[in-house]
C-alpha cells in the first residue's frame, strides 16, 4: 500500500466524519425548522439570524453537561452502546460515492472512501449493526421503559431487516454487482435508464424498510417519546445521548444517499449537473424524512411485524421471482 | 358558520344523519379487501398534502413573546391601580376599608388617619401578590371606583411575597395632567350609558 493511498484516504475519511457531524446538527435544525413550518409555528429563532446558531448552542449544551452513569447499569456496555450508534452510521459512509470523481489540482478524487465489491451488503450490515447501540443500550439501562425499547428494537430490526435485503435483491440481479459505483453506471444513460422504472416497486418496498431502518416516523417505535419516554436514551445524558443523534441523523443522511443511488441515477453521467442532481434527490429523500414527521401516526409494534412479514416480505419475494423469470426468459 | 346549528340539540330536525360507518371486518379476506382499500385509497397522501400546504401559505400564528404582545381586553384582571379624580386630580380611594374586608385571601392591608383638615386618608395600603388571586372583588366593591384593575400581568418575581403599594399603583400626576387615566371596564366599573340608567329615589315609601 503507498503513502499516496493511505493519505488519500485518511483525507477522505477525516472530511467524511467532520461533514456529517455538522451535517447532522444542521440536520437537527432543519427538522425543526420544517416541522415548525408545517405546524404553523416558527421553530428555534432566537439564537443568531433565525435561530442558525442554535445547533451551536445545542452543541454546547450537550459536551458540557453532566455525563451521569446511573447506579444500577452493566457500565462497560452502557458506555460503549452510544459510540456503536454513532461508528456504524460513519463506518457504513465508507463505500458510497457521495459524488462523481472529480479533478482537483490536478489530482483526480474519487469520493469514496473505499469502492469494495461487496458495498451494498457491507452498508446494509453495518447500518444493520448499528441497531447494536440501542439494544444494547436499552438493556443495560436498568430501566423498565429503555427495556421495553430494547425489545421493540429487536422486533422491528428481525422486521424489516428482511424486507431491506429481499426488496434490494431483484436490482442487484438486474445489475450483477454490489458496488454502488456498478449500480450508478447501470443507470448513467439518463432517466429512461433509472432502475425506480423497471423495480418500482422494490424502491416502493426500500424506501419504506429505509423509514424502520432509521427509526423515522411512521416506524418510529424504538424510542416513541409518548409510550416509552425516550426508550433507549431515557438513562443517558450528555455527549452519549447525543452520539445517538448524531447516529440516528447520519444514518438519515446516508440512507438519503443510497436510495438515490440504487433506484434513481445516482450521479447520472457524473458531470457538474449530475453531482448537483444527486445532492438534490439526496435533499428531496431527507425531506420526505421530516414530512412523513408532520404528517403520518406511529404505527404500533405488532403492526410493523405484521406489515413486515405479511405484506411487505410476500411481495419482495413474489418480486424476485418475476424478476427472475423476466431476465431468464 | 352560525352557531344556531350548534344550540339547537333536537336531533330530529335540522342536518343530521347516521355515519355510516361500516363493520369490522371478521374473516381474513374482508381484513384484506379493507388492507387493499386503506392502501390505495391514497389516504396517506392526504396526510402529506395537508401540512405540505400549510407550510408554502406560510400562515405562522407564533408570537414571540417579549418582543410581540397579545393586546389584553379591557376587562382584565391584573396588577391593581389606584385612580384619581379626573377633576381635581386627587386621589378616589377615602379609606374606607371594603376592600380590606372583602378580599377573600386576605392580600390588602391599610391603615388609615386624620388628616390636617380633618379627612380620612390613606396612610398606608399595601398588596401581597404573593397571595392575590386577582379575582377583582376588591375593583367590585370600591365605591369610589378607586381601586381597580390594569393591564401589566408581568409581575414574576423572585420572592413568594412581592408587595405592591399605594405609590406604585396610583396614577401619576404627569398621566393625569396629559388625561391619560384609562378607566377599568371590568368587574364594578360603571356601564356605558350609565347616567340614562340612574332612576330617581322613590321617595314614596
Amino acid at each position: 500500500m503507498d503513502t499516496a493511498y493511505l493519505i488519500e484516504t485518511i483525507i477522505k475519511v477525516v472530511v467524511i466524519l467532520l461533514v456529517f457531524s455538522a451535517l447532522a446538527g444542521i440536520g437537527t435544525y432543519f427538522e425543526r425548522k420544517i416541522l415548525a413550518f408545517m405546524q404553523r409555528r416558527l421553530g428555534p429563532m432566537n439564537v443568531g439570524p433565525y435561530g442558525l446558531l442554535q445547533v451551536g448552542a445545542d452543541g454546547i449544551k450537550l459536551f458540557t453537561k453532566e455525563d451521569i452513569i446511573p447506579q444500577g447499569v452493566v457500565k462497560n456496555i452502557f458506555k460503549i452502546a452510544p459510540v456503536i450508534t454513532a461508528a456504524t452510521a460513519f463506518m457504513a459512509a465508507a463505500a458510497i460515492p457521495f459524488l462523481p470523481s472529480f479533478t482537483l489540482f490536478g489530482y483526480e478524487v474519487h469520493p469514496i472512501v473505499a469502492d469494495i465489491n461487496v458495498g451494498i451488503l457491507y452498508i446494509l450490515g453495518v447500518m444493520a449493526v448499528g441497531l447494536y447501540g440501542p439494544l444494547l443500550g436499552g438493556m443495560a439501562s436498568a430501566n423498565k421503559f429503555s427495556l421495553l425499547s430494547a425489545a421493540r428494537g429487536a422486533a422491528v430490526f428481525i422486521s424489516y431487516e428482511v424486507v431491506t435485503g429481499l426488496s434490494l435483491l431483484a436490482p442487484i440481479m438486474m445489475v450483477g454487482s454490489l458496488s454502488l459505483i456498478d449500480f450508478n453506471e447501470y443507470q448513467a444513460g439518463g432517466i429512461g435508464d433509472w432502475i425506480v422504472w423497471s423495480q418500482p416497486v422494490a424502491f416502493i418496498l426500500f424506501w419504506i424498510a429505509a423509514f424502520a431502518e432509521t427509526g423515522r416516523t411512521p416506524f418510529h417505535l424504538i424510542a416513541n417519546d409518548h409510550e416509552i419516554i425516550d426508550g433507549f436514551g431515557t438513562e443517558y445524558s450528555g455527549m452519549r445521548w447525543g452520539l445517538f443523534f448524531i447516529g440516528e441523523y447520519a444514518n438519515m443522511f446516508f440512507i438519503s444517499f443510497v436510495i438515490p443511488l440504487l433506484f434513481l441515477g445516482g450521479y447520472g453521467d457524473g458531470s457538474f449537473l449530475g453531482a448537483l442532481g444527486l445532492l438534490g434527490k439526496m435533499a428531496f429523500f431527507f425531506f420526505f424524512f421530516l414530512w412523513t414527521r408532520a404528517a403520518w401516526p406511529d404505527v404500533r409494534p405488532d403492526q410493523l411485524m405484521w406489515l413486515c412479514w405479511k405484506v411487505l416480505m410476500p411481495i419482495a419475494v413474489i418480486n424476485v421471482v418475476i424478476t427472475g423469470f423476466v431476465m431468464m426468459f | 358558520m352560525k352557531m344556531e346549528a350548534f344550540n339547537n340539540r333536537n336531533v330530529t330536525e335540522g342536518d343530521y344523519y347516521l355515519v355510516d360507518i361500516e363493520d369490522y371486518p371478521t374473516d381474513g379476506w374482508g381484513k384484506f379487501k379493507r388492507v387493499v382499500k386503506r392502501s390505495f385509497r391514497g389516504e396517506l397522501f392526504v396526510g402529506l398534502w395537508v401540512v405540505l400546504r400549510e407550510m408554502i401559505r406560510f400562515d405562522i400564528h407564533t408570537i414571540q413573546y417579549p418582543q410581540e404582545k397579545m393586546p389584553i381586553g379591557p376587562r382584565y384582571r391584573a396588577i391593581h391601580e389606584m385612580k384619581r379624580l379626573w377633576e381635581s386630580d386627587t386621589e378616589r380611594c377615602i379609606g374606607c376599608g371594603l376592600c380590606e374586608k372583602i378580599c377573600i385571601s386576605d392580600c390588602i392591608r391599610m391603615d388609615t388617619r386624620i388628616d390636617e383638615e380633618s379627612r380620612k386618608e390613606v396612610s398606608e395600603y399595601t398588596i401581597n401578590l404573593g397571595r392575590c388571586i386577582f379575582c377583582g372583588y376588591c375593583a367590585e366593591v370600591c365605591p369610589e371606583l378607586a381601586i381597580t384593575h390594569g393591564g401589566n400581568y408581568e409581575n414574576a418575581s423572585d420572592q413568594r411575597e412581592h408587595f405592591v403599594d399605594y405609590e406604585y399603583m396610583l396614577t401619576p400626576l404627569d398621566t393625569m395632567k396629559a388625561n391619560a387615566q384609562k378607566e377599568f371596564e371590568g368587574f364594578g366599573a360603571i356601564t356605558p350609558h350609565e347616567d340614562e340608567r340612574v332612576k330617581k329615589t322613590p321617595l314614596s315609601y
